[in-house]
């Protein structure tokens, strides 16, 4: 990168904001994708939302590329620049600006952690449902980017049903405002939605608000092991089935089960194919009766044991051991390699029949857990990044599992995002016509393409 | 430095919010993620050390909060430390850190001599004159931080002090050595001395051998593997002396080197065997808690607990202590928030790194405050030097103490 742009860079964020070196270069790297890694120019930390524009303004005039990052937590590639560009940290921006009560919002900055969000508004008595597994790390700047889902999407849903109004810097460093504090707005077309889940192609987000509810006054957490692999699965639908939907419906196979019990120690079972966490939550009477009805479910297709969580504590410590699932799978091998193919939620069982058959054909180790109840699973591979031939052989599974999605009328990513890690594929998923909406999209947005090229398509 | 626990490092962040240098920066270079990133490089040839790049590194307080973060086993403060070590061990130290680590901290003689001028120095008013006039500004900037660190020395070294044979009382339940940590004998003996009461009372024969050496920690940081293991062969030899059901430590910096012993050691039964036995004090005491109970007195005290890093994040002890502060009647125990982030102190880090120290230290007296505890209790000497001078300049009104001190104080309550 030119000294005369690091120059106007360090002019408007300062120079101890503006990283040039090559070992913070290093590490700007990465995220939490494997197998990528692209160095950028330069990074920033800008302090405003004036500093955003400015950064914006300079850049599209000199045609350099902006990627957005928050805690680098993205599982597609979607937080590195792919052409030695700038890449913009949230951090500092990280300000809680207000939650209103009369209204049922929370107004932020982007780089707020979602878990501080949860703390402040439930100490309110209010609730901000959408829980990624990595709550405690990721931005809800990333959140919107990537329309992060988590573990109670099956009951409430996934950010982009909480987003009512965002403050976007354009490329051109414009400030677009969209949505707000109303609940009905259909003036002209919903750019929120289009916003959400733009993985930073479209703008920088640099005001979200969201909208809250009620803090439900009760939560059951249950765990059931599962001696068959099949039987969890169509207990999962079978729940949906009864009407009953639980805020939480996660599965864990063996090898997940075994990797998270050894590093969380919360007494999971070592000798079961598969088990269960379910969370039901909502008015304590009603949830005694759903938690009967899902005991008696999962009872009937021969789960070997049932357990409900004696208290806050003990259910805390089990939701807490499964965020931790990913990263435990890499105590295996070094490299995990993530998908997350999601399937209308009736097929789940034939899914994980799918994953089970594709891993045997290319013989390769394939953990599988996830949010079972919304169709969204999350296929695993454990790899070794040395091993070239078995990589290749993961990616041909993964291939493969993303061809059965689609055809189940699935897609290839559930909360993950497109990013660089999916690219391929998302022509099989959306069509031709689809690209062709998206690129227009894009165009109208940001002509120069300046902002977070290489993602998406 | 093994390849394998570099690239089993699969950034997944979630040693991010634990990480006290991340928390204050945001950088990754300051993120236990990123330092093992930078390692990698550096072995994979990508990143040479002629740049920022040990610079980077030594901000890490080697608290290895990121290690109990990590699903995946990778212990990024440890990765650091070895990779730090190997450079030392070849390059050599700064003055100072040559000074501290090496000439004197691992020789018991050396460092009681030492101090011998700074009792003086305080006993004459010599301190109170020269803090008045602040003549240490005058003196490089370590010197000057290492004074204000220091509290009102006991008069002798406990060391010096202390029977090589304590008797049980009561019946001998059996018989334990204790590890006499460099600290807690020069500045914290009354601590010292509270454990080796509290084991007595327990019905332990505690033997203290007088000439038990460093437990070779701040070889480690000096970078001297050499002089650690010597160190580890002669404790082994000694305590190998003994029969002895437990060797209690009530230092928790001691307490996670000496529990190492069979790592350094690698292939000697004797240094497994030796670190098998290895405990923390609060270990012990837990064991017999009924018993405790029983003959703990009411205290009207307001406490919270701060995890020494040595004890929470390299020991996996945080349940024990916090039990046994809650055996005593009339005790009101409140947990702070982020009780087991590091005070700053780490090693010789509020020397080496003074602006990150008071940033991390400032945050840990804010949990402090907010806990709205009249007494902090810990166990690891580094932990009470740095938590020490912070409360005195900051919240005066709460006191520091080690762990024994309060239990002691409760079955001596009238």
């Amino acid at each position: 990168m030119e000294q005369s742009l690091i120059k106007d860079l360090q002019n408007i964020v300062g120079q101890q904001y503006t990283l040039t070196d090559r070992e913070s270069l290093a590490v700007y790297g990465y995220d939490s994708t494997p197998e990528l890694e692209s160095l950028p120019g330069a990074v920033l930390l800008p302090g405003t939302a004036e500093e955003v524009s400015r950064i914006m303004r300079l850049c599209h005039a000199a045609g350099i590329s902006v990627t957005p990052r928050g805690s680098g937590t993205n599982l597609s590639g979607g937080s590195l620049s792919v052409n030695r560009g700038v890449v913009v940290q949230t951090s500092r921006l990280n300000r809680l600006l207000e939650i209103d009560e009369e209204n049922l919002t929370a107004t932020m900055e982007p780089g707020l952690i979602t878990s501080a969000l949860h703390r402040e508004v439930e100490a309110r008595g209010l609730f901000y449902p959408p829980d990624p597994g990595s709550m405690n790390i990721s931005t809800m700047g990333g959140n919107v980017a990537e329309n992060s889902g988590g573990l109670r999407g099956l009951k409430y849903g996934v950010t982009a049903d909480y987003v009512m109004g965002l403050e976007t810097i354009l490329a051109d460093g414009e400030l677009l405002r969209t949505g707000g504090k109303v609940v009905k707005d259909v003036a002209g077309y919903s750019l929120n939605p289009l916003l959400v889940s733009s993985e930073g192609t479209l703008g920088f987000f640099t005001g979200i608000t969201v909208k809250l509810i009620p803090k439900p006054q009760g939560k059951i957490t249950m765990l059931a092991h599962f001696p068959v692999l099949q039987d969890a699965a169509l207990a999962v639908s079978a729940i949906i089935a009864a009407k009953v939907i639980p805020a939480t419906l996660e599965f864990l196979d063996k090898v997940t089960i075994k990797c998270v019990e050894e590093y969380a120690r919360v007494g999971l079972p070592l000798d079961v194919d598969a088990v269960l966490l379910i969370e039901v939550d909502g008015h304590p009477a009603v949830i005694a009766e759903e938690a009967a009805a899902v005991a008696e479910i999962c009872t009937k297709h021969r789960c070997s044991f049932f357990q409900t969580a004696k208290d806050a504590d003990e259910a805390l410590k089990l939701a807490a051991a499964r965020r931790t699932a990913l990263s435990a799978l890499a105590r295996l091998k070094p490299t995990t390699i993530l998908e997350d193919a999601t399937v209308p939620r009736s097929c789940i069982a034939a899914m994980l029949k799918v994953i089970q058959d594709s891993a045997r054909k290319h013989n390769v180790t394939i953990g599988t857990f996830g949010h079972a109840g919304d169709g969204n699973l999350h296929p695993t591979c454990l790899t070794d990044e040395r091993d070239q031939d078995e990589i290749k052989r993961a990616h041909t599974a993964f291939a493969e599992i993303f061809d059965a999605a689609i055809a189940m009328g699935g897609t290839i990513t559930g909360e993950h995002g497109v990013g660089i890690a999916k690219k391929k594929y998302l022509p099989k998923l959306v069509g031709e016509s689809g690209i062709r909406v998206m690129r227009g999209i894009k165009q109208a947005f940001d002509p120069k393409g300046i902002l977070n090229p290489g993602k998406v398509f | 430095m093994d390849y394998v626990k570099l690239i089993n490092c699969m950034r997944c962040g979630m040693c991010l919010p634990v990480c006290p240098t991340y928390k204050e920066t945001f950088l990754e270079t300051a993120s236990p993620r990123g330092r093992v990133a930078l390692v990698r490089k550096v072995q994979e040839g990508d990143l040479d050390q002629s740049g920022r790049l040990l610079e980077y590194l030594s901000l890490c307080l080697d608290c290895q909060a990121c290690a109990s973060a990590c699903p995946c086993g990778v212990n990024a403060g440890e990765l650091v430390a070895e990779f730090s070590c190997e450079r030392k061990e070849s390059a050599g130290l700064g003055f100072m850190e040559d000074l501290i680590l090496r000439k004197l901290v691992p020789h018991p003689d050396r460092l009681e001599s030492s101090l011998v001028p700074m009792r003086v120095y305080q006993k004459s008013g010599l301190q109170k004159l020269v803090r008045t006039l602040g003549v240490l500004k005058m003196f490089p900037k370590p010197l000057e931080r290492m004074e204000g660190l220091l509290p009102e020395l006991p008069s002798r070294p406990l060391r010096q002090e202390i029977q090589e044979v304590t008797s049980a009382q009561g019946t001998e339940r059996g018989t334990v050595g204790f590890f006499l940590g460099c600290v807690m004998s020069l500045i914290f003996s009354d601590a010292s001395r509270a454990t080796i009461q509290l084991l007595s009372y327990l019905g332990y024969k505690v033997i203290t051998p007088r000439n038990q050496v460093c437990c070779g920690a701040p070889n480690m940081l000096g970078g001297d593997l050499e002089g650690l293991r010597q160190d580890a062969r002669t404790n082994i030899d000694i305590f190998g002396g003994h029969t002895l059901d437990f060797i209690v430590t009530d230092c928790g910096g001691c307490g996670a080197e000496l529990k190492k012993y069979g790592h350094h050691l690698d292939g000697d039964p004797a240094a497994s065997a030796f670190s098998g036995k290895v405990r923390d004090i609060s270990q012990i005491l837990a064991l017999h808690s009924d018993e405790l109970k029983s003959r703990f007195r009411p205290l009207d005290l307001k406490v919270t607990y701060h995890d020494p890093c040595h004890i929470a994040h390299c020991q996996g002890i945080r349940k024990e202590p916090r039990d046994l502060l809650k055996l005593v009647p009339g005790l009101a125990y409140k947990e702070m928030a982020e009780a087991d982030a590091c005070c700053g102190s780490a090693g010789t880090y509020n020397i080496a790194k003074p602006e990150m120290s008071d940033r991390i230290l400032k945050r840990k007296l804010d949990n402090i405050a907010a806990s709205g505890c009249d007494v902090l209790v810990t166990s690891n000497p580094g932990c009470l030097l740095q938590l020490k001078k912070g409360l005195a300049e900051h919240l005066p009104g709460v006191r520091i103490m080690h762990l024994t001190e309060v239990l002691l104080r409760s079955i001596n309550a009238a």
